[in-house]
């Protein structure tokens, strides 16, 4: 008897979502695991977005911010090189300067930074707030006005602002990060929340918060993979938009991608570790559901993608 | 099935009020109320008592006997407050329980009191370590806590398995592990172990509309699975019985005649078996 290979298929399927205008890029729509392309399909790579912030990035290592050396002091530029030199399939716009822990920069000044941004480039654009509740609030609709046309996604709207933030977004015709703090429940919960207020499930992207390796990246796999079994085998409506894997942010403020040689000499050279270390911490989260991905450094980005191109 | 209500415990504020009080007035009353909605026990839960606590437990089983014709059952981990409780108790009035003893070291002197004075016990099948895993662990645990019990002499018809009931809204997995724990806690003696479980712990930290939905459905099914004591809200699980044979019906694949009923079943069970994930709007998808 021929041996017939076991093939587990699911009645769910992850829900497509196209960014951006001029240049338009899809993530999500298949109906199985995380490559696994022997048992359904999968219509789109995983797209996988470069960071800016509206101020120069301070905080972030040298390592990855001498990349952007002469350009990270204007997001413009900033994004001009992502879109030209680094050829950066979307842009993700952190608004790091708008919190009140920063420069407490008013949503007018947003509002500038996102409209210069807008104009310079045509890759979809990612526009995200500060993470902090009352100010979100305040400067996404704003920014999300005046993006309006350009089909973008706006995040985070969070459990104690989602209604602000995803009337602005349904009103100016964009995608919203609906994000939780690693609590499955609590992700369907907000899903839920953001369907009864009649914002479309479809063009919602699920953050259930990120973490880096060796830093709680187990609990983000989890909950990820939970919510992909849910959305598939479980066909879970409100847990079929993809997922996201905002993995920068998280990498770039921990000890491995920051202790330096001299101090560390048995960890090797840090910026090889740095770009590895989000490499690493980006592919375990790709391997576990995530479709969407915010990136620093653009070698750790070209090792993803390269890594896809293997699994795809 | 023995309903031992719930409500006078130390975390509700009216009666922790009471007890401190020494108010006779709301504890008798509220103890009558779950008599009256069909309890056959009362659970009298005065927290940890460190200071105190034998003459609390006294003033409790006295107050609570001198207004119905139950026994109580005595809840906290003060060794020398249940014993001041059971010094008390009128065993007139049926056969006082203790809540209760596990495999933690610490809690076996529950055993020897339960030995003494000849009282039911409630053993909970935890350890001194993490939270058991599922319903194998679950036995295991119990198979001790029985080795346990007859060590110190006390007879296995006398002892009560918990298998400790958890938050549906933070562990849904593991309420279908608990129903099968209550499956497999019978098959460990002939006749059968007893059980009980703390049941609205279930819905602990759900939405209040949602807590009865989520107790009483659940209970049904505990009961399905040969469940015999549930510490629990007497009015609730009265209610939980008039609903068992349409409940079951649904259980069974059945159309009742209630569609908004039988959706609230449905959904309830769904999020209990772990076909569907839990979110507080469940009811609402």
């Amino acid at each position: 008897m021929a041996f017939v290979e076991p093939k587990e298929t699911f009645s769910g399927r992850v829900i497509p979502v196209t960014i951006g205008t001029e240049i338009q890029q899809t993530f999500g729509g298949e109906n199985t695991l995380p490559f696994h392309k022997f048992e359904g399909e999968i219509p789109n790579r995983p797209l996988i977005a470069l960071e800016i912030q509206d101020v120069a990035p301070e905080d972030w290592p040298e390592t990855v911010r001498k990349v952007y050396e002469g350009v990270s002091e204007d997001p413009v530029k900033w994004a001009k090189y992502c879109e030209d030199e680094l050829k950066a399939k979307a842009i993700a716009i952190r608004l790091v300067g708008t919190h009140p822990d920063n420069k407490d920069l008013s949503a007018d000044d947003a509002v500038k930074v996102v409209k210069g941004v807008l104009d310079a480039v045509k890759a979809p654009l990612i526009i995200l707030g500060s993470n902090h509740i009352e100010k979100d609030a305040e400067v996404l609709p704003r920014v999300a006005e005046v993006a309006k046309g350009r089909n973008c996604i706006i995040g985070k709207a969070q459990e104690k602002n989602y209604k602000t933030i995803a009337a602005a977004a349904m009103a100016n015709e964009h995608k919203l990060i609906a994000m939780s703090e690693l609590d499955i429940n609590l992700s369907k919960q907000l899903n839920i929340l953001l369907t009864q207020m009649g914002f479309s499930k479809e063009k919602i992207i699920t953050d259930p918060m990120c973490s880096a390796l060796g830093y709680g990246l187990e609990y983000t796999y989890s909950v990820m993979e939970r919510i992909r079994l849910a959305a598939l085998a479980q066909n879970d409506e409100v847990m079929q938009p993809p997922l996201l894997g905002d993995v920068g942010m998280y990498v770039w403020k921990i000890k491995e991608t920051q202790a330096s040689e001299e101090t560390l000499p048995e960890w090797g050279s840090l910026e090889e570790r740095g770009i590895l270390w989000e490499a690493m911490t980006a592919s375990s989260l790709m391997l576990s559901g995530a479709e969407l991905l915010i990136m620093r450094h653009p070698k750790a980005l070209e090792m993803v993608e390269r890594f896809v191109d293997e699994l795809v | 099935m023995l309903i031992i209500g719930e409500k006078l415990s130390i975390i509700a504020k009216r009666v922790r009020e009471a007890m401190m009080n020494r108010d006779k007035g709301p504890i008798q009353e509220i103890a009558r109320a779950q008599y009256e909605a069909g309890a056959g026990m009362i659970d009298a839960n005065i927290g940890p008592a460190e200071d105190g606590g034998e003459e609390l437990m006294e003033w409790m089983v006295t107050t609570i006997q001198e207004a119905v014709p139950l026994p109580v059952c005595l809840d906290t981990t003060n060794y020398a407050a249940i014993e001041a409780g059971l010094k008390v108790h009128n065993n007139d009035h049926g056969i006082p329980m203790i809540n209760s003893t596990s495999n933690d070291p610490e809690r076996f002197p529950m055993l020897e009191l339960a030995a003494k004075y000849n009282c039911l016990i409630i053993g909970l099948t935890v350890g001194k370590g993490g939270l058991p895993a599922d319903e194998e662990e679950r036995a295991a645990i119990a198979a001790e806590i029985m080795a346990r019990a007859m060590e110190y002499g006390v007879s296995l018809e006398n002892l009560y398995l918990d298998p400790l009931v958890l938050q549906i809204a933070t562990t849904q997995e593991q309420a279908i592990k608990v129903i099968r724990a209550v499956e497999m806690f019978q098959q460990l003696n002939e006749p059968p172990m007893k059980t009980v479980v703390g049941l609205s712990n279930i819905s602990n930290g759900c939405p209040k509309n949602v807590r009865p939905i989520l107790n009483k459905y659940y209970f049904l099914m505990l009961l399905n699975a040969g469940l015999d004591a549930a510490i629990a809200d007497p009015a609730e699980m009265k209610e939980a019985m008039e609903e068992k044979p349409l409940f079951d019906a649904v259980l069974a694949g059945q159309e009742i005649e209630d569609k908004e009923k039988m959706q609230i079943m449905k959904k309830t069970i769904d999020v209990i078996e772990g076909n569907t994930l839990y979110a507080h709007s469940y009811l609402e998808m």
